[in-house]
């Protein structure tokens, strides 16, 4: 792999005497896509957050697009507020539960960070975000509040609000999870086109499917490191036994999806 | 008992004058008032205990103690050590920083209102802390806590007439002043009470323009 877009090494997070992550590594080449799957409170998202930073790992070495940084606190590369801002501003996220900002509309949703952030014209951020809301099928609602949107639309908004800062890296986590069944469609159909166009993806999922058709790459989180990780075809043939335990219970057992979130095992008797 | 006309005639420009004095002193005290609420609400959330327990301190003390004492200290107390207000000014000050502390719990309430996605969303945009609480965070609270700031303002304007105690002239002293000399306090009261209504009333009218024209969000 030449020269990849994020290099991570050695990256551990507590919380309390609880460890989540336990020294996990990982290169990502630009235009891969990853996909991150794993029982919840394998450390998975807590993985995710970590690379924008939301979550600061305790210990742990990040180098992305020429940022270098040293998380351990008494280090002379701990992230200054500043260089956390220039990470963020180019790695974006989309969330389980889209967090749209219900006082602005759709347009202004997507304008604020590039007008505040980048600096661009008015003029300039809103022809972009028209642009950014056509594609996704939206234009027609830029001037609506969040309110007014169905689940599936807000989140395609939230994706488009993360592109407006032409990021080189988006990190997608469970994004999703709290749609209607019939809402998840379409925005996984976005999510695959930004792949075919070459966006660099990490992205948290239950969705194996998805991640089998369209990662480059799938990571397999199991109490905070990755037990397995290759291509796709591991969820085919996967070879650790926890692996195997894992998609033998999302995949047979429909029921559990929402139930393994809470309590693990099944109740459903 | 007069023609009520004469009356007016006689009283009016001084009640007009007076309400413009509780009229401004309404408004700069609500200025003083919404700067300190702030403060003191992002205070309590400070990574430095020494700031969160200063503010705690404030809103302790000043909804523990009565008003018109807190009226008193700044007017009468802070010239010992060598600060002399005018009535108008130490008013305003204090009663500024006696409302600030009830804006701030109610700043607060606003402020657990919003769901720690609608930061976290920000910060992973790049906007600064400050930035994401200047305008995501603060634009929404404002909505939320609109109604219950408009019943701050209101008691703030009632609370103006305990400047009369401090020689500011406003509705109340100046009742007093002709009431000392016509002995008919039942009238001039009431004119008083009057001249309340209307600026109360005026408050809330504006509150509700605010909160129809914020209201058709989330």
């Amino acid at each position: 792999m030449s020269d990849p877009l994020l290099k991570l090494r050695e990256i551990r997070k507590s919380f309390g005497d609880n460890e989540v992550l336990k020294g996990v590594s990982l290169d990502v080449a630009a235009g891969e896509v990853v996909s991150i799957i794993g029982a919840s409170g394998s450390g998975k998202s807590t993985f995710l957050r970590s690379i924008n930073a939301l979550e600061l790992p305790q210990s742990g070495f990040m180098d992305f697009e020429g940022l270098s940084f040293d998380f351990r606190s008494e280090s002379r590369m701990f992230p200054t507020p500043s260089q956390l801002q220039s990470l963020r501003a180019r790695v974006g996220m989309v969330f389980q539960s889209y967090n749209l900002w219900p006082h602005m509309t759709v347009l202004e949703n997507v304008t604020h960070a590039p007008t505040k952030l980048l600096k661009l014209p008015r003029a300039q951020a809103i022809q972009e975000a028209e642009a950014l809301l056509s594609r996704i099928g939206l234009y027609e609602k830029r001037h609506s509040y969040p309110a007014r949107l169905s689940g599936g639309q807000q989140q395609r908004v939230a994706i488009a609000r993360a592109l407006a800062m032409k990021p080189r890296l988006m990190l997608f986590d469970e994004v999703t999870s709290a749609l209607d069944p019939e809402l998840v469609h379409e925005v996984l159909v976005l999510m695959a086109s930004l792949a075919s166009e070459g966006m660099t993806m990490l992205l948290v999922t239950h969705e194996i499917a998805f991640a089998r058709d369209v990662s480059s790459r799938v990571l397999f989180f199991d109490k905070g490191v990755i037990a397995e990780q290759g291509s796709p075809d591991i969820l085919q043939h996967p070879e650790s036994e926890r692996l195997q335990q894992f998609l033998h219970r999302i995949l047979h057992d429909k029921v559990g999806h929402a139930i393994s979130n809470d309590s693990g095992q099944g109740t459903q008797a | 008992m007069g023609n009520i006309f004469d009356e007016i005639k006689i009283y009016g420009p001084g009640f007009l004058e007076a309400s413009w004095t509780v009229f401004g002193i309404t408004i700069l005290t609500i200025a003083v008032s919404w700067a300190c609420g702030l403060l003191a609400a992002l205070a309590q959330r400070s990574d430095w205990k020494a700031v969160r327990v200063a503010a705690g301190f404030y809103i302790w003390f000043i909804r523990g103690t009565p008003t018109l004492i807190q009226v008193f200290l700044i007017y009468f107390g802070l010239p010992q050590i060598g600060i002399r207000l005018s009535p108008f000014t130490a008013g305003v000050i204090a009663l500024g920083i006696n409302s600030g502390a009830y804006v701030a719990e109610i700043v607060r309430g606003g402020l657990t209102a919003i769901q720690r996605g609608q930061t976290e969303s920000a910060l992973a945009l790049g906007f600064s802390p400050a930035q994401t609480m200047r305008t995501i965070i603060l634009p929404q609270v404002f909505r939320i806590i609109l109604p219950s700031i408009t019943n701050e303002a209101i008691s703030t304007l009632k609370n103006t007439s305990l400047l009369s105690t401090i020689t500011v002239v406003e509705l109340t002293l100046y009742a007093q002043t002709l009431i000392a000399s016509t002995f008919r306090p039942f009238e001039f009261y009431i004119a008083v009470a009057v001249i309340y209504l209307v600026l109360t009333t005026i408050l809330t009218f504006v509150a509700s323009w605010l909160e129809r024209r914020y209201a058709n969000l989330g």
